[in-house]
């Protein structure tokens, strides 16, 4: 049986490691190359967290804004930061989803999904439910088909290439 | 914050095992059984329990009330009472100064400090109203996937205790290496290295 609190320290890197990929995927990457479907865009949002571990200490880095500064967050990625959180915006033919995902857990919060108006009596509560259910449905399918692409090249011996892009990508 | 919020958080679970018996009737006597009950004679400070998500304040799992499509919707309901120790220190000093002056000795032993203490944080907690806190739950018993709409960590804790005593059946939490090993369908080979993997260095 698997031994819940071991791996989450064990392999606790995993989340850090698949959202500083994502982020380098973003944005060097045709997103048809992410995407077999040519209407789906992913776009590093408004927030990224970036963490450092030295000896003991911990050096944690937000920026906010749109277009978030990624010069800083590339300084931070050269002294040895991982991303912790980052926000995304992802859209799909006229639909919009936001939200931010964090590397320790993969949880999401902040999530906004494409609008689907309003409850007007008890009878439209099961129908919302419903509909709601299938939008949050729909980001993780994304979420995890992109950690399916992260965790398949992780383990596999394209990784060593993989780490070298990033390399330059963030020595660049 | 709730399912239909405008902005929502969400935590999963993989939900190990499957019920034994009828899966509905299991379900619902587990809600029931530790159905949320208002508590105002116990002064411990936080009550939780499960809620109807229609209607947080009168919990009802009658029927399939509980069923939406294939999916299980309730709710997680934490009540927590707060005092602040400001206004415990007050009162304990008032009470503390009436118990010496009908004592005629002067002073209070360490025992009788601490009940005093107790006493009066008890009749404080009693007197308070506590807050409610309501979290959505989505469980999908089909995919053994459950999602908690919050990502507070004593409320995470929360369902997890109050969701094994229901329903006999332990939540797996969700993070990168569970959703690697459980969700992802990997091969046995891919399994294995998963398992050998080390953290990469990006610079240097």
């Amino acid at each position: 049986m698997l031994d819940v609190s071991l791996t989450y320290y064990r392999y606790g890197f995993l989340g850090g490691e698949f959202l500083t990929w994502l982020w380098f995927y973003i944005v060097n990457n045709d997103q048809n190359e992410l995407f077999d479907n040519k209407k789906v865009f992913l776009e590093i949002g408004n927030k990224i967290v970036l963490e450092r571990k030295a000896n003991d200490a911990v050096e944690k880095v937000t920026i906010n804004g749109k277009d978030a500064g990624l010069e800083e967050g590339i300084i931070s990625l050269k002294k040895g930061a991982v991303v912790k959180e980052l926000n995304l915006l992802y859209r799909k033919e006229d639909k919009e989803w936001s939200f931010t995902i964090t590397g320790e857990s993969l949880g999401i919060s902040n999530l906004k999904v494409p609008d689907i108006g309003f409850i007007e009596s008890k009878k439209d509560v099961a129908g919302f439910v419903v509909e709601k259910v299938f939008l949050y449905d729909s980001l993780y399918q994304l979420t995890d088909g992109l950690y399916k692409k992260f965790i398949k090249l992780r383990v596999s011996n394209g990784w060593v290439t993989v780490v070298s892009d990033m390399n330059k990508w963030i020595n660049s | 914050m709730g399912l239909l919020s405008s902005s929502v958080s969400i935590n999963r679970y993989y939900v190990e095992g499957k019920i034994k018996g009828p899966v509905l009737d299991t379900v619902k006597k587990g809600l029931e059984k530790h159905s949320f009950r208002e508590n105002d004679v116990d002064p411990s400070n936080k009550t939780t329990g499960w809620t109807s998500f229609n209607n947080h304040f009168n919990p009802d799992f009658d029927g399939s009330s509980f069923v939406i499509d294939e999916l299980f919707i309730f709710s997680l309901r934490i009540d927590k009472k707060s005092v602040s120790p400001k206004i415990i220190r007050k009162y304990f000093c008032i009470e503390s100064d009436k118990r010496i002056r009908e004592s005629g000795r002067g002073y209070l032993t360490a025992n009788e400090k601490k009940a005093v203490k107790e006493q009066v944080t008890d009749s404080l907690f009693l007197r308070v109203p506590a807050v409610p806190n309501i979290y959505d739950v989505v469980w999908n018993y089909e995919k053994a996937m459950l999602w908690f709409f919050s990502n507070n960590r004593s409320a995470n804790e929360d369902l997890e205790i109050l969701f094994s005593a229901s329903f006999h059946q332990p939540l797996i939490k969700i993070f990168p290496y569970t959703v690697a090993d459980i969700l992802l369908g990997l091969s046995d080979k891919e399994r294995d290295l998963l398992s050998l993997l080390s953290p990469s260095k990006f610079t240097g």
